[in-house]
């Protein structure tokens, strides 16, 4: 039955997540976009602290095993990471949790695995999972991935440089937190030769020699990262170490995104929505309402613009929701997963450019967060997959064709 | 509870229809363009699917089964899908029937809807746009003043599908001397209702649209539908425009797949022109954008079943719907490139119907 109305349980996480965005992530906002690199710890203890029981913001994690059971976990995370990004997109990603790398754990780790890497970010002081893809010389390339992992007894010896890990900083060095590492043990095996490897914090030959200074989400670090001879125990590997002729490994790895990219859509969505509202309620304040039903040629230009904005950004959150979706009914939702980050990333960079155009000087400024969210929204037209890359799953799935077919 | 899947009910009912949209309808698309003919067969055998008589109440000889605007926009996108003439007339009488069942008193009810429960076609219309340059309620031309007791309708309404063989015509006229909008339900017979000349648009040649003049036509009040005070007018217009959003669905979806398969089959440069990023992009953006205006159309559609104003959700979907279609089909004709300009190709079709939707209203209803 077609059906757009929250659970309650979803409406209640977002109403609880809403507050914590408009009490405790606006009022910092844009601070911490100002003190780009310092971490604002009274937040990120407080979220720990609210979340390390339940962790509801952590990203997806595959598909539900129990088809009896309803799910609606990833509708609730794409739910409240809109709400997060909402009040505030950078300090969103800062939120300690097992981030992109716990999700790969989760997708790919063995039970064991999961205990191992993801225990502790139930208790204790506050961590952070980061994950390790691009390197200086390719970002969606990832089979050109040129970081190696070479077995040496009971070890793995990672040697390589990885750029644009998200809380790569704090995951590897300032808590108690890990790295997943993608990294190839057979060149000539392409994609197949690349896994996935778990690097806990602090491990000797693993350094954090770079932060980036970014034009939006300030808040978050995103590092570079060294690896020298970094040795880490042999069953850090995720999935089998076996190099197969097929890629499936490596599709179980790219399976991560499912999960991610409605996530980062819902992120997009949130940022798109504060400028929505911002540009709102300064309409009002002058005395401008949207009238909807009007004829079309009788609304003024922003009346047009504004509407167009509100209908892009809802058709890339009902995108996004059916991903989500999808996912919590067991389905598979690749193609559907990046049809709304495709959508959502570009509609939010549209939309919040567009609205800084339509506030003028207000817009402009950075007295108001306006100007922030559009620097905030552009990265969700590019990492998780860009918008290109994720033209080309969308248009590989519709025309049936692979990889080779369609490059 | 969020879902993203029909009901098995509706499945049904859209797989059907589906069928009938591609087995009868699409092979007489381009017939009927060239022809501006539907043969009255076809018209039967849709019909006989039962989309109108459905939603007609037992009481009156219809089948009683609950309106719903997510289950009608589930059949629009089909039937729009195999050609937007032969579904516009193939649901004409809904622009009727839907309001009155909607909106009607019983004695309207009983005054008109047995008629079109009936086992054959029975035409019947709605007269909403008028001949000028943008369509706005608030500045209907064509009026009703009451006078002793009797409605008179003054002013030309234009783009009203099968007026000349309609029974009844739904009206939408400004109350003379007040913002109102009501609707008037009318038999073609009255006197002063003049069926003008057949339009000749650009697109939508299959369907027979005309001008229609009214002029001194006098009606009794209770044609007024909804009685004395007249019934909700936004949520008739809201039901048309999530329909017409459908539409647009269905003919965007249609230029979309025919692009891609002529892509997959088209080879330049030794490849298929598909697997060029330069068409596959396209073909992509093309599927993303149709799910999108999909998407927004059920969730107006859902929000009007749930009986709740949908007035901005509904104007929204029809004006993404809308101008989606455009791009979709433009991208359609494009990817053919000089095939797609010749008309042994349906893209050129769906690219003359597709610029409508800007312009149409009330050409359909959920």
């Amino acid at each position: 039955m077609i059906d757009f109305e929250l659970p309650p349980q979803v409406k209640q996480a977002r109403d609880m997540v809403h507050m914590v965005a408009e009490n405790m992530m606006r009022p910092i906002a844009r601070e911490y976009d100002e003190r780009e690199h310092e971490k604002p710890w009274d937040f990120l203890n407080a979220m720990w602290e609210a979340s390390k029981a339940t962790n509801p913001v952590s990203f997806g994690g595959g598909a539900k095993k129990d088809p009896g059971a309803p799910s609606v976990r990833n509708l609730q995370t794409v739910v409240s990471i809109e709400e997060l990004s909402w009040g505030d997109a950078g300090l969103y990603l800062s939120i300690p949790n097992p981030g992109l790398g716990g999700a790969a754990v989760a997708a790919a780790g063995t039970p064991e695995q999961r205990e191992r890497f993801l225990a502790r970010f139930r208790s204790g002081p506050p961590k952070w999972g980061a994950m390790a893809i691009t390197e200086p010389h390719c970002g969606s390339d990832t089979a050109a991935i040129t970081t190696t992992a070479v077995r040496d007894g009971d070890h793995w010896v990672l040697n390589g440089t990885k750029i644009f890990v998200t809380s790569g900083k704090m995951a590897a060095q300032e808590s108690d937190g890990f790295v997943v590492v993608w990294a190839t043990v057979d060149k000539s095996a392409g994609r197949a030769g690349i896994k996935a490897f778990v690097v806990e914090r602090g491990t000797p030959g693993m350094t954090v020699v770079k932060v980036e200074d970014k034009m939006g989400i300030r808040a978050s670090d995103t590092a570079m990262i060294v690896f020298e001879n970094c040795r880490i125990p042999l069953d850090n590997i995720l999935g089998s170490p076996e190099v197969q002729r097929s890629t499936e490994g490596f599709k179980g790895a790219m399976a991560t995104f499912d999960a991610t990219r409605p996530a980062v859509a819902a992120s997009a969505i949130g940022i798109g929505r504060a400028a929505l509202d911002f540009v709102r309620a300064e309409l009002e304040k002058q005395g401008i309402k949207i009238r909807y039903g009007v004829s079309r040629n009788k609304l003024t230009a922003i009346e047009r613009d504004f509407m167009d904005m509100e209908a892009a950004l809802q058709a890339a959150r009902l995108l996004t929701w059916r991903a989500a979706w999808l996912m919590d009914q067991g389905r598979h939702n690749n193609l559907e997963a990046s049809m709304a980050k495709a959508k959502a990333g570009l509609a939010v960079t549209q939309v919040t450019q567009k609205a800084v155009e339509l506030l003028g000087p207000l817009g402009y400024s950075r007295k108001y967060l306006l100007e922030k969210w559009m620097r905030d929204a552009k990265i969700n037209d590019i990492f998780e997959g860009t918008q290109q890359i994720n033209l080309l799953v969308v248009a590989r799935r519709i025309l049936g064709y692979s990889s080779k077919e369609l490059n | 509870m969020v879902s993203f899947e029909p009901s098995e009910e509706q499945r049904l009912i859209r797989d059907t229809v589906a069928e009938f949209a591609r087995e009868r309808v699409r092979p007489q698309a381009r017939a009927s363009d060239e022809t501006g003919e539907i043969p009255s067969e076809l018209i039967q055998q849709g019909w006989e699917l039962g989309l109108t008589q459905a939603l007609i109440p037992e009481a009156y000889g219809g089948a009683g089964e609950a309106h719903s605007a997510v289950t009608s926009v589930l059949a629009i996108e089909e039937l729009a899908w195999a050609d937007l003439s032969i579904a516009c007339h193939l649901l004409a009488p809904r622009l009727l029937v839907v309001p009155v069942v909607e909106a009607g008193t019983e004695e309207q009810k009983d005054a008109i809807l047995p008629r079109y429960a009936q086992a054959n076609f029975a035409a019947a219309t709605a007269a909403v746009v008028e001949p000028r340059w943008d369509f706005d309620l608030a500045e209907l031309s064509v009026t009703a003043t009451l006078e002793n007791g009797s409605y008179v309708l003054q002013g030309t309404k234009c783009f009203v599908p099968l007026a000349s063989v309609a029974e009844h015509l739904a009206v939408f006229a400004r109350l003379q001397g007040s913002d109102e909008v009501g609707v008037f339900l009318v038999d073609r017979s009255t006197p002063g209702v003049s069926i003008l000349e057949r339009e000749k648009n650009m697109g939508l040649k299959g369907l027979a649209t005309y001008e229609v003049a009214f002029e001194r036509c006098r009606l009794p009040a209770e044609r007024r539908l909804g009685g004395p005070s007249g019934c909700d007018v936004n949520r008739l217009l809201n039901l048309q425009r999530v329909a017409l959003a459908a539409a647009a669905v269905g003919v965007a979806r249609a230029s979309f797949e025919y692009a891609r398969d002529y892509a997959k089959e088209r080879k330049a440069f030794g490849v298929y022109i598909a697997q060029k990023q330069a068409i596959a992009f396209m073909l992509a953006e093309m599927a993303i954008e149709i799910d999108a205006a999909r998407l927004l159309t059920w969730e107006a559609a859902w929000k009007l079943d749930r009986g709740e104003d949908a007035t901005r959700e509904a104007v929204l979907a029809k004006q993404y719907a809308a101008n989606m279609a455009l791009m979709v089909a433009d991208r359609g004709v494009q990817i053919l490139g000089g095939h797609g300009y010749i008309r042994d190709h349906l893209v050129e079709l769906f690219l003359r119907n597709a610029r409508g939707f800007a312009t149409f209203e009330g050409l359909l209803t959920a």
